[in-house]
């Protein structure tokens, strides 16, 4: 297959959050060249601002940058978890890319979300409900994707669960009897459950001890090679981003400094920042 | 055909971390080179030998000139292509092998072998196959075969470096001191795996030190002094 620039998967432009009340200075006042995203002359906050890129099928995209840098915000507003305050987003599976996800009804985003893209968040609190059953879980994401069979539903999740090692047995105990990365796991079961072409990933390994951040980067990477899902990966960990990642958008402050191959970020890296922060890694 | 055509390439590192110091890596470097080619690329350390493969491999950014690849779907400048692009290439085309295997935690090493190749091969079990005798013919012993590479030697690591690189025949290898670290009889089972791609039509660039790897492989050298191509010298051979 040769590459072709009109088949991307998700199409973001100018996507912004501000909180506050910005005036027409606060963009120009903000970002790495003032090392804040604080406008001194409104006090709103730029949680980020002016991100723009093209995601591919089956293509795997880094975000990295400190805490505060706003990557979980671009996410966050591209899973509805967040209301933008500017900005597009198409998405090509849902009425063929030709409208603003963003700009959608309520209704429409629950379908979007359930149907066409999965979330895995660094605290299983916020991807699991922590009363229901693991099986439970996972057959909630199938059920609001439309699926109602009681025995299709069992069996795609104890499929699911096998996949990321999570026992079978352990189907009907809920999560909160589970250790850190077991968690994690049957998170992405959830979030790969109606197998989305999109998967957002945000700072998924990040408080688990070594070995389990392996197992947990072993699945992802299994799931990429398999199925071959376009993921979003965000994080501040550039061995995580190294591993996982062919692009990568290096943000700070608010805005991205830096994209490009991610061997490039990491040996040939062109901002001041990007530079610190490649020199910082272990 | 020419495979390659590069012109005028500059690079220059502009580390603003350490005082805004530029560092001039590559000057003005001119070559082409023609399909099915294996050119040795010599010359001291710190010549620019790998700056040159990492520019065309699009690892680093060159600063200015240009590096034509032509692709099977036509002329390409390396330089300037659009990332997405770079990577379908690197997918189907063009393989780096570095002079370092880096390791992918808790994957086997028959399956760090078939990683370029499960993209095309559905089928795990062939590509298993294919890697296995790969790691036969050099020499790698078999209880290593299903083991992590992470503790393996040099030269074990350095054997699956190359048969990684090479198991899915690419149009296009950039590869750096491929038989550094090797005994004479295992460089000669490179020397002929890499001959073996050459007859099927890929071509080579290599970075070598050693004399009897480009006595034995190479068609021309292009050794740098400097970041500069100090001189062209054909094989004999």
């Amino acid at each position: 297959m040769t590459w072709n620039e009109d088949n991307w998967l998700l199409r973001v432009r100018n996507l912004t959050k501000i909180y506050g009340d910005p005036n027409d200075n606060t963009l120009a006042l903000t970002g790495p060249a003032f090392n804040s995203n604080i406008c001194p002359e409104t006090d709103s906050i730029v949680a980020c601002a002016d991100i723009s890129f093209d995601l591919y099928p089956g293509e795997v995209l880094g975000i990295v940058g400190e805490s505060g840098s706003g990557k979980s915000t671009v996410v966050k507003m591209l899973y509805f978890d967040l209301e933008k305050t500017g900005g597009a987003a198409w998405l090509t599976p849902y009425q063929d890319g030709g409208v603003n996800i963003l700009e959608e009804s309520n209704q429409r985003k629950r379908y979007i979300r359930n149907n066409l893209m999965g979330m895995v968040y660094q605290n299983p609190r916020d991807g699991l409900n922590f009363g229901f059953s693991s099986g439970g879980n996972i057959a909630e994401k199938l059920i609001m994707s439309g699926n109602m069979h009681v025995g299709k539903i069992r069996e795609r999740s104890s499929d699911l669960l096998n996949k990321t090692e999570v026992p079978i047995q352990r189907m009907d105990d809920r999560p909160g009897t589970f250790s850190g990365g077991m968690q994690q796991r049957v998170q992405i079961s959830k979030a790969i459950a109606n197998n989305p072409p999109l998967l957002f990933l945000d700072e998924v390994t990040t408080g688990l001890d070594v070995s389990v951040q392996a197992k947990v980067l072993d699945l992802i990477r299994e799931l990429q090679n398999d199925l071959g899902i376009a993921m979003i990966v965000v994080s501040h960990d550039l061995s995580v981003i190294r591993m996982l990642t062919n692009r990568t958008l290096v943000m700070k402050n608010g805005r991205v400094v830096e994209s490009g191959l991610t061997d490039q970020i990491l040996q040939d890296p062109q901002h001041e920042y990007s530079q610190l922060l490649v020199s910082s890694l272990l | 055909m020419n495979i390659l055509e590069v012109n005028d390439l500059s690079k220059i590192f502009h580390l603003y971390i350490l005082h805004n110091k530029k560092i001039e890596a590559l000057k003005q470097i001119n070559f082409t080179m023609k399909e099915g080619e294996i050119i040795g690329l010599t010359g001291k350390s710190g010549s620019g030998k790998s700056s040159l493969m990492k520019c065309i491999y699009r690892t680093y950014l060159a600063s200015s000139g240009e590096i034509i690849y032509a692709s099977r779907s036509g002329n390409i400048d390396m330089v300037k292509a659009d990332d997405h692009h770079i990577i379908e290439l690197r997918k189907n085309e063009i393989t780096y092998c570095s002079q370092f295997l880096s390791v992918i935690p808790r994957v086997s090493a028959v399956d760090v072998v078939c990683e370029n190749l499960f993209r095309t091969e559905k089928d795990k079990q062939a590509a298993r196959a294919k890697a296995k005798e790969m790691l036969e013919d050099l020499g790698l012993p078999t209880e290593l075969w299903d083991a992590f590479p992470v503790t393996f030697s040099g030269g074990e690591q350095q054997r699956i470096n190359v048969a990684r690189a090479i198991i899915a025949e690419p149009r296009f290898l950039l590869i750096d001191e491929p038989t550094a670290s090797l005994d004479t009889k295992t460089k000669d089972v490179v020397i002929d795996l890499i001959l073996n791609l050459k007859k099927n039509g890929t071509s080579v660039l290599c970075i070598s030190h050693d004399e009897y790897t480009l006595d034995r492989l190479v068609d021309r050298r292009l050794d740098l002094h400097l970041g500069q191509i100090a001189a062209v010298e054909m094989e004999s051979n």
